[in-house]
């Protein structure tokens, strides 16, 4: 579960987020809407560690009962810790290595544990060699689910616009998260592959990954989520199921406006 | 036509601002001190020939293909995948040759290839652009003749010792600028080693300063020195030989080859572990790496330490090898050439850096020595005037070279990566 109370964060006299507080729980998809510029990057920014909150507490408590105050911990040990994995708004995969490759680094800590001080990697031994394997099958595992295990030896870069998206989540999927955190994964989709975007997203969930996501896609926020935040200009103007906020005055007013409503529809 | 005439004659006139001091200007000794002579006819031939050549270049423009950047042919993958076995071969059978001149540019060579593979880790792996590499070959130099003149070790006890001292300083400079990229990394890095330079040029206490370290001792091979006395303990004495010269100048090139291939094995297999794939991550994505818990710090400073220790592997030898070392053989220009090499090679490819040193150091002495076979061939009294000075011709020709080979093959000669892993089998 993850909890994160009066959450600000100021660049200089702005304050992109003002005293967030919401609960994302354990196994549940949960939303983050608003327009742009309302502090949705601002805030995943604050949990993945990317940015060092000005207040505020972001506490994420594992099923094992542990808990990880995120707004202390240095940025890659959110990850490689508190177990928080993240996607980018402009895809950041590593472009020139292939997609198997991508999925390997994603295991880094994992096989760096395993290799000795690299110096059992560099001579092969078989301690290694066994936990290269099994890096090699999550890889493989992970590239059969999200369908590109024939391209498992291509450049990343070369892949499809909708593929490097889906390899994203993959290469997040593989340091074994608690919490998933996307921005915008359905950007730049076609409907087809947003469908297959929601497939995937619920079937990780169904593994009992908690999912927080960042979505202009309606149809995607609606069908999905198993809660909604919405945020504008850096506060919290509404929290609660889709229905919910489908019905919420000031949401419409703030952000779905008149012109969404057959989008709405759509979703219903 | 016109217009092709039109832009010959610019090229032409820009020919001749270029070339007007460069070549139509010569310094003499005269009578008293240096006198400068005009050679107009020189400048009218070279300005001549580039209008020419533009002019050719234009009116022909269809007739050249231009070599498409689409990914080499299979037949050329073959032949590439040839190359370098070959070129171990020859490494390995050269001596044989007995041409000390050949053995002794082959060791110059192999330093470089050395150095090289060393900066590829940081540059080409790593992504982190050094301009200061020299540094560390410096303290890999001055660290084995010191203690070595100071405390009488031998070079290979202070073979280790140079590369962890190289490694240390690796990770010193590392420190500093570990939230620096591109530009702003290469500046410091550029200033780390000229500190270093100044540095020993000013301790005279410890380094004699700029007049260096003489007699640093020649390595020896298991304990077989190679000195000329030939007697008890020496190569020759054990193996009943005339002592010669050229026995320790092949034994250097091979102790220089041993360590340039550990080099390159250490650094093929350190690749494909989850440490190199870090480092190829890291130049590609830096944020992508800290989103997936890779600490970026660590990261950052094995690769300088490694390819520094690289370095002072390499320093040591050129010390060994030289006997004699001062800062002035490393300057910046040192740091220029190898970081030169790993470019024009090709980012990140061990084969084109080996490739790149072979064209940049041994091209550049096999031109010279090209041009001085042919300015003697030309006793004519008509040539009487440039023969003598086409040798000192070769730095504009082998800059002409690499602006042509970056035109023709911007990422390098060998662009092509190979994937550390393959899903099918091992990579």
């Amino acid at each position: 579960m993850l909890s994160v109370t009066g959450l600000t964060m100021r660049f200089g006299g702005l304050k992109a987020v003002d005293d967030l507080s919401f609960v994302a729980h354990a196994g549940d998809i949960t939303a983050v809407i608003g327009p742009n510029g309302a502090g949705k990057t601002t805030a995943f920014n604050c949990i993945t560690g990317f940015y060092k909150p000005s207040e505020g507490q972001i506490t994420l408590a594992h099923a094992n009962g542990q808990s990880f105050p995120l707004q202390r911990m240095p940025g890659h040990r959110i990850a490689a810790r508190a177990r928080v994995a993240r996607t980018f708004q402009n895809i950041r995969l590593f472009a020139g290595m292939t997609v198997l490759e991508n999925l390997l680094v994603a295991q880094h800590n994992v096989l760096m544990r395993a290799s000795g001080f690299t110096l059992m990697a560099v001579l092969g031994l078989g301690a290694y060699r066994a936990a290269e394997g099994n890096g090699l099958d999550k890889a493989r595992f992970w590239l059969d689910r999200i369908g590109l295990l024939d391209r498992a030896d291509d450049p990343a870069g070369a892949l499809p616009y909708g593929a490097q998206r889906r390899l994203e989540i993959a290469r997040a999927m593989c340091i074994d998260p608690v919490l998933l955190c996307l921005d915008e994964p359905a950007a730049g989709l076609n409907p087809r592959e947003t469908d297959g975007l929601n497939d995937l997203l619920r079937s990780i969930r169904g593994d009992g990954c908690t999912l927080l996501l960042i979505e202009h896609d309606m149809g995607v926020v609606m069908r999905i989520s198993d809660h909604i935040i919405v945020l504008d200009h850096g506060k919290k103007i509404a929290d609660g199921t889709p229905a919910e906020i489908r019905a919420d005055p000031a949401v419409i007013a703030a952000y779905l406006g008149e012109g969404d409503e057959d989008e709405e529809e759509a979703a219903a | 036509m016109i217009r092709a005439v039109r832009d010959a004659g610019l090229s032409a006139l820009i020919a001749l601002g270029l070339f007007a001091p460069l070549i139509g200007l010569v310094t003499e000794n005269g009578d008293n001190g240096l006198v400068l002579r005009a050679r107009p006819i020189a400048v009218a031939v070279v300005v001549g020939l580039v209008f020419l050549g533009r002019l050719l270049m234009l009116t022909r423009r269809r007739a050249i293909t231009v070599p498409t950047l689409a990914g080499p042919s299979p037949a050329m993958l073959r032949a590439g995948s040839a190359v370098a076995p070959v070129l171990l071969m020859v490494a390995l059978l050269l001596p044989l040759g007995g041409s000390r001149y050949y053995v002794d540019l082959a060791t110059l060579v192999l330093t470089y290839i050395m150095l090289g593979w060393g900066l590829n880790v940081v540059v080409g792996l790593a992504g982190l652009l050094d301009l200061g590499y020299v540094a560390f070959y410096a303290v890999g130099a001055y660290s084995y003749a010191l203690l070595a003149t100071n405390f009488g070790l031998g070079f290979w006890t202070c073979l280790p010792l140079a590369g962890i001292l190289a490694a240390f300083w690796g990770v010193l400079l590392g420190f500093p600028v570990l939230r620096l990229r591109g530009d702003y990394l290469a500046i410091v890095t550029l200033a780390f080693g000229e500190i270093i330079r100044i540095v020993l040029n000013n301790w005279v206490s410890l380094t004699n300063g700029p007049n260096g370290i003489t007699g640093i001792p020649r390595p020896t091979l298991f304990g077989l020195r190679f000195s000329m006395d030939g007697g008890e303990g020496t190569f020759a004495g054990f193996f009943n030989m005339e002592p010669e010269t050229i026995q320790r100048v092949i034994f250097l090139y091979y102790v220089i080859l041993g360590l340039a291939l550990i080099t390159n094995w250490f650094t093929l297999r350190l690749r494909r572990t989850p440490l190199g794939r870090a480092w190829e991550a890291l130049r590609e994505d830096e944020t992508a790496c800290r989103s997936l818990g890779i600490n970026v710090t660590n990261t950052k400073l094995t690769a300088f330490a490694i390819g520094a220790m690289f370095g002072g592997f390499a320093g040591a030898f050129f010390a060994t090898r030289q006997a004699f070392i001062s800062p002035e053989s490393f300057t910046f220009i040192e740091s220029a050439t190898v970081l030169a090499i790993v470019v024009l090679g090709g980012l990140g490819s061990q084969l084109g850096v080996a490739l790149a040193a072979i064209v940049m150091v041994g091209g550049l002495e096999l031109l010279r020595s090209f041009l001085s076979f042919l300015a003697d061939q030309m006793n004519s009294p008509f040539f009487a005037g440039i023969a003598n000075e086409l040798p000192l011709y070769r730095m504009l020709v082998f800059g002409l070279a690499l602006v042509v080979v970056m035109v023709l093959r911007p990422r390098g000669m060998v662009s092509t990566r190979t994937p550390t892993v393959l899903l099918g089998g091992r990579a």
